[in-house]
């Protein structure tokens, strides 16, 4: 340690120092927080593996037509390995916002980045970017070897078709939005276990809940929430009272644009 | 150049931080003291915008922290808790704070070789010391070449060396202009370091003076004799106008008189003297009087 460095003084920095924040310097930050972070990475590609395998296990296992359930037989049958990747995803999603709240890193963060809400969007753009290039191509890729192990055992399905290419990207897609409410939950509840807890809440137990207490209409508020709008267009198989492909993005892009707005409002308003 | 004008943070009903005004200038180095949990560290995160204010302001050379365009060239923070994620390397977490600002990994690079981590740069921070935390929050705090710097209990956790080196590096700092904040709840400490000295205590400000007017208002001086005749001694001096208080082992303290003064008056009287030790006050003493009433006993305990 010494107070004069290779080049001289500490006054003479070297480069640079006085920068703006820019919308674009701080996506560079975050995109080097999430692949400089070994966990974040982890998932990711557990996810990516994951959705690959199960499409040629599940695959593997419908070679057979004889007595299949009509949603193994569609198009998107081999991609229920969407199960395992909406978990990863919505985990990938808190964890990239409450890993900077476990560890102290947002006050580093929110003190380089004080107007905050440059943060709150690079972080969304990264996430975007990266989970739904690796999602979308992950759904492309299993799709395809599910096609080629059952190909010459029972029809296939071609990505030429418009529907069929539309539930996988679409899969693909779910799973990035899926993550974006993981992350504005996260910004809301700033722990790892608490937004967990919620953003599983939300996907996973809330839809169940709503359809065993309310057997009458539960399943038409249900196709509303983050869930079933998601089915709408990643699956082949309408659900019943479902809604149709484009109105359910609709929905579901309305769900993460609520969330990140509610999180903007108080990740500004609030101390960090 | 740091104001803080009626700055005040209520939490519910208590009040951490209480109508604080004082101005912190540059080219010195300005000690902020208080007991713990005066509300000191959410002072300097109002400074950074990470707190807001419940009322009053304070400004960083005339604007509010998150008004600047470059605020990492403005202020430098250490803060007391450590904001750095463990399972990113030392030069990556560096680097994402410089990307934001479009600061240069050379610079990065730099400030990793002014604190010595060069070596550990591509190491996981969660494997580091205490000390080597403290010295990447050093190096974060001087990424931008700020022309403020922020210290929350820089030297905690810091070695000897560690401590002698940031004393050095903050009088460097503020030689060259800038304005030097740091915190401690160690009068010792900021003795040595602080030029001048802000002390608050239950929120509220206390002392915004030199260092050297501090010093030399707790240093009230008193001299201590022994003697067997101490009772003739005393009414004695007090004749001559120093105030004489009478200890429990029968020993005198007496102020307002030099030990010479009390020796020439004993030897003209024929008393003999046991002991005659001048006792210089402790500014450890001074600082712990001054801030004992503001001490929050319930809080502290817990």
């Amino acid at each position: 340690m010494s107070l004069e460095t290779a080049s001289g003084s500490i006054v003479r920095a070297a480069g640079r120092v006085d920068g703006p924040v820019t919308q674009r310097g701080v996506i560079a930050s975050e995109w080097l927080k999430l692949r400089s972070l070994r966990s974040t990475l982890l998932v990711l590609a557990a996810a990516v593996v994951g959705m690959i395998v199960l499409g040629a296990v599940i695959a593997y296992n419908t070679r057979n037509p004889a007595g299949l359930d009509p949603e193994d037989v569609v198009a998107s049958g081999p991609l229920q390995g969407y199960y395992l990747g909406q978990l990863l995803m919505a985990a990938l999603g808190v964890l990239v916002v409450s890993g900077e709240y476990s560890s102290g890193m947002i006050r580093a963060t929110m003190a380089a980045v004080p107007r905050r809400l440059p943060v709150l969007l690079a972080k969304a753009i990264v996430f975007t970017t990266v989970v739904g290039i690796s999602m979308i191509a992950a759904a492309v890729v299993a799709f395809l070897v599910a096609q080629a192990v059952l190909s010459g055992h029972r029809p296939t399905y071609s990505l030429s078709d418009g529907s069929t290419l539309r539930v996988v990207i679409g899969t693909g897609v779910y799973l990035t939005l899926v993550g974006l409410i993981g992350s504005s939950l996260a910004w809301i509840v700033r722990s790892t276990p608490g937004a967990l807890v919620a953003t599983y809440a939300v996907i996973l137990v809330v839809p169940i809940l709503l359809e065993l207490v309310f057997p009458s209409w539960g399943n038409y508020i249900a196709a509303y929430l983050p869930t079933g709008a998601g089915q709408s267009f990643s699956t082949s198989l309408p659900a019943p009272h479902g809604l149709s492909p484009w109105i359910g993005l609709a929905v579901m892009l309305g769900w993460v644009l609520a969330g990140m707005s509610a999180a903007a409002v108080v990740l500004k308003r609030r101390d960090v | 150049m740091i104001e803080a004008i009626a700055l005040t943070k209520r939490y519910d009903e208590k009040v951490a931080v209480d109508r604080l005004t004082f101005t912190v200038r540059p080219g010195i180095v300005t000690g902020f003291l208080g007991p713990n949990g005066a509300g000191k560290s959410t002072t300097m995160r109002m400074m950074l915008g990470l707190d807001l204010p419940s009322s009053g302001s304070v400004l960083i050379n005339g604007k509010r922290y998150a008004e600047h365009a470059a605020p990492m060239n403005e202020v430098g923070a250490l803060l007391e808790a450590r904001a750095v994620h463990p399972g990113r390397s030392a030069r990556n977490h560096l680097l994402s704070l410089a990307l934001t600002s479009g600061i240069s990994r050379a610079r990065v690079d730099q400030v990793l070789d002014m604190v010595g981590l060069t070596g550990v740069a591509h190491k996981r921070v969660g494997g580091f010391s205490l000390g080597m935390g403290q010295r990447l929050g050093v190096a974060a705090a001087l990424l931008g070449d700020p022309h403020t710097l922020i210290l929350d209990e820089p030297v905690n956790g810091l070695d000897l060396d560690g401590i002698r080196w940031i004393r050095a590096l903050l009088t460097r700092l503020a030689e060259e202009g800038r304005t030097v904040f740091l915190s401690s709840h160690l009068m010792s400490e900021m003795a040595v370091t602080a030029d001048h000295v802000v002390v608050i205590g239950k929120g509220r400000l206390l002392r915004d003076q030199p260092m050297a007017d501090f010093i030399r208002e707790a240093s009230v001086e008193s001299v201590r004799v022994v003697s067997p005749e101490a009772g003739r001694l005393a009414g004695m001096l007090r004749t001559s106008g120093a105030t004489v208080t009478v200890g429990p082992d029968g020993s005198l303290t007496v102020e307002a008189a030099t030990s010479r003064e009390i020796g020439i008056a004993a030897a003209t009287a024929g008393i003999t003297l046991w002991e005659l030790a001048p006792q210089v006050g402790s500014l450890e003493n001074a600082y712990l009087a001054l801030t004992r009433d503001s001490l929050d006993y319930e809080d502290t305990a817990s």
